[in-house]
């Protein structure tokens, strides 16, 4: 693939991003609370080399900064996921999700209104009753393009520690959110209750060493659920099986090689994102230096291992002194689960073939992308003399950090967030 | 800073060692350092998770059991009963604390190659980070008593939300916990120090959260006449700098940095109103 800026837009320091079933809609949230959503253009058949591009379609406050009484606590607004409802009828849903608090958002269009009314004005003004003297119907008259957002549902007061991540289940009628130890069940009807069907939290909060870091609901099987943990473990639930899902129907870990063990290892181990294949026969995980395919039919070891930026394993003390360590990357599939793509530090970002082994990394910036131009490959150097184009460790913008990306799920799109901007590259059309 | 560490001098007086034995001291010497450094860091780094608004769990957790690890390991090589002397004695040179730890990056059988520490650019860096760096360097580290009192507050970073959540299902209305902050942490402090404090597992396991106890006694002040107050500054500094948004209304007063302005908070009609009044009392008051 060869990408190609298509857009770019600046705004809050984007926190979320992710495409919707279809891939029309591209929605970011952001550290103000506010959720952004793009459309695709439609193509234009006369222009036959341009591809849509991605138009602002609506802009919403989602989350307002709350302030917990009790704790003496601020509860920030920042969006930390968005997840689209799949579409059913001529509006669009999505939850979106803060540290608390979830909501259901209606998107929907207006481009029609209602004219001639009999007993108001067209400016909304109630007529005199004796002055009506004839009856008419109101007729629907085109109006620009008006996108509304309202909130159909908030989902609140279900979460001691901070939301990490919500998933929609297959059956389309029901979700899940995990905060740091527990992950409840809703209903997207029921507001006010959810199942607790995983809680790790100990009853001494001293003996507290793991937390659940992301967890996510199967494609295709509503009944089964991953979440992973800060050991670097993944568990696969079933909710047949029990109500309180505690104990795991798989357990998956990698047996940790003694000779790179250090003081950081289990910190680098932490898993920050857990993605299913769209087949649903794979899941990704990524810790701090590398993603991992997993086969769901096998528990003690992944089967593919992407290296996505091993040359910081020797500067790993410096990045727990800056706190970049605890960074949380994520990760995602393409399509057709032939290609993973996930973000790195000086607005890097690093994709994988699964098929060809081949990998490219490439850089999301203003300086270096044109519009319409190709994305040079970037790479690192790691030691010893360093070639041309080439940047050291060393130089690397540990503030530039690329934690949040998306790909279109039916074409070669990818959105990538780089602190306040958001990048959407496409494919080179040939 | 710690990009350029720094160099010790070995000092030529000791006694004939030969070459091998000289350098395997010294690399496990400078490991036991750097272990210590790397203990020291990650107890400032609860620290700051404790004043902190809302502190991140994940964080706090794996911090924790960094520090765990380290103190087992250190149990184990017999030289956690020093730490514990020390905090009898609390003497000792802090410029030894703080050297470049790059060797803990590496595991204890791969061989000590020497790599130049990694000049990671702290440009345009957020701000809570290069304070928290700069103090690094500058406040007395080396000292174990707070070091031990640090430990103490581990618990603290998730027991303090968890307690809140016990509360909130009880609906008991919690009055104005101003100064009990301030409370919490002397007393942790007192708590910490009473036990024997021979591993970071029973300092876990003495704490308990408080409000409003008795304060330190005679024995205990003398105890704590050696820390070095520097220590509150960087508490108070960093709590200011600690994006500062985020800070609750309450921690403005504990903040004593003259220069450091009421933060900007985001003012929304509901719950802000009345913050934005006690921000503008206090810059009245602190007079910044």
């Amino acid at each position: 693939m060869k990408p190609r800026p298509v857009c770019v837009s600046a705004s809050d320091i984007i926190s979320t991003v992710e495409f919707n079933y279809s891939g029309e809609l591209l929605a970011t949230g952001d550290k103000g609370g506010r959720v952004v959503i793009f459309q695709r253009e439609q193509e234009s058949k006369n222009r036959l080399l341009s591809r849509g591009e991605y138009n602002v379609y609506s802009t919403f406050q989602s989350h307002e900064p709350e302030f917990d009484y009790l704790k003496s606590l601020e509860i920030e607004e920042k969006i930390n996921k968005i997840r689209w409802l799949p579409q059913q009828n001529a509006a669009h849903f999505l939850l979106s999700a803060n540290d608390k608090t979830i909501k259901l958002w209606k998107i929907s269009e207006r481009d029609k209104r209602a004219e001639g009314y009999n007993l108001k004005d067209e400016d909304g003004r109630l007529r005199d009753p004796f002055r009506i003297t004839t009856l008419r119907v109101p007729v629907l008259m085109p109006m620009d393009l008006m996108v509304e957002a309202s909130p159909r549902r908030i989902f609140a007061n279900a979460h001691t520690y901070h939301i990490n991540s919500i998933s929609v289940n297959s059956d389309y009628e029901t979700y899940i959110s995990a905060d740091d130890l527990r992950i409840n069940l809703w209903h997207l009807e029921i507001t006010d209750r959810s199942f607790n069907i995983v809680d790790i939290k100990p009853a001494n909060m001293e003996e507290l060493t793991e937390v659940i870091t992301a967890a996510e609901c199967h494609p295709h099987q509503c009944n089964v659920f991953v979440y992973s943990s800060s050991k670097g473990t993944i568990r696969l639930c079933d909710m047949r099986a029990a109500a309180l899902c505690d104990r795991h129907s798989k357990f998956f870990e990698e047996p940790e090689d003694p000779s790179s063990r250090s003081f950081f290892s289990e910190i680098i181990s932490s898993i920050s994102d857990v993605k299913f294949s769209h087949s649903g026969r794979y899941m990704m995980t990524r810790d701090y230096l590398s993603v991992k395919v997993w086969d769901l039919n096998m528990e003690n070891r992944p089967v593919e291992t992407y290296q996505v930026h091993e040359y910081l394993r020797s500067k790993l003390c410096s990045l727990y002194e800056n706190d970049c360590i605890f960074d949380k990357f994520e990760c995602c599939w393409n399509g057709s689960d032939s290609a993973i793509m996930t973000g790195s530090y000086n607005n890097f970002f690093r994709m994988f073939d699964r098929n060809t082994r081949r990998d490219i990394t490439l850089e999301a910036s203003r300086e270096n992308s044109k519009p319409r131009a190709m994305l040079k490959p970037r790479k690192v150097c790691t030691g010893g003399k360093r070639k041309k184009d080439e940047i050291s460790v060393d130089s690397l913008d540990f503030n530039k950090k690329i934690l949040h990306t998306a790909w279109h799920p039916k074409e070669n799109v990818i959105a990538v967030a780089a602190t306040n901007n958001l990048y959407i590259f496409q494919d080179k059309i040939n | 800073m710690f990009s350029k560490g720094t160099k010790r001098k070995f000092s030529d007086g000791d006694e004939e060692i030969s070459d091998e034995s000289l350098v395997g001291a010294r690399v496990a010497s400078s490991y036991s350092l750097q272990r210590q450094s790397l203990l020291d860091m990650s107890l400032i780094k609860l620290q700051l998770c404790h004043m902190l608004v809302e502190p991140n769990l994940c964080r706090s957790v794996l911090i924790a059991n960094t520090v765990r690890q380290i103190q087992e390991e250190m149990t184990h090589d017999g030289s956690w009963h020093m730490v514990a002397e020390a905090f009898c004695s609390a003497g000792q040179s802090p410029s030894e604390r703080l050297v470049a730890t790059e060797v803990l990056c590496r595991s204890r059988e791969q061989d000590a190659e020497p790599k130049l520490f990694s000049v990671i650019s702290y440009e345009g860096c957020r701000e809570e980070e290069v304070v928290a760096d700069e103090t690094l360097c500058s406040v007395s580290v080396s000292d174990t008593v707070s070091n031990v009192c640090l430990a103490g507050r581990i618990g603290q970073c998730w027991e303090k939300s968890e307690l809140s959540g016990v509360e909130r299902d009880e609906e008991a209305l919690e009055d104005s916990r101003l100064g009990s902050g301030e409370d919490e942490e002397i007393d942790t402090k007192d708590r910490a120090s009473t036990e024997s404090p021979k591993t970071i597992g029973q300092v876990f396991g003495t704490f308990e959260i408080k409000n409003g106890s008795p304060g330190p006694d005679s024995a205990l002040e003398e105890l704590f006449s050696d820390v070095d107050t520097s220590y509150y500054d960087l508490d108070t500094m960093l709590t200011g700098m600690q994006s500062a948004p985020k800070m609750g209304p309450y921690d403005i007063l504990d903040s004593l940095a003259p220069s450091h302005s009421s933060p900007s908070i985001v003012s929304t009609p509901n719950c802000r109103s009345d913050l934005n009044e006690l921000d503008h009392i206090m810059e009245i008051i602190v007079g910044s």
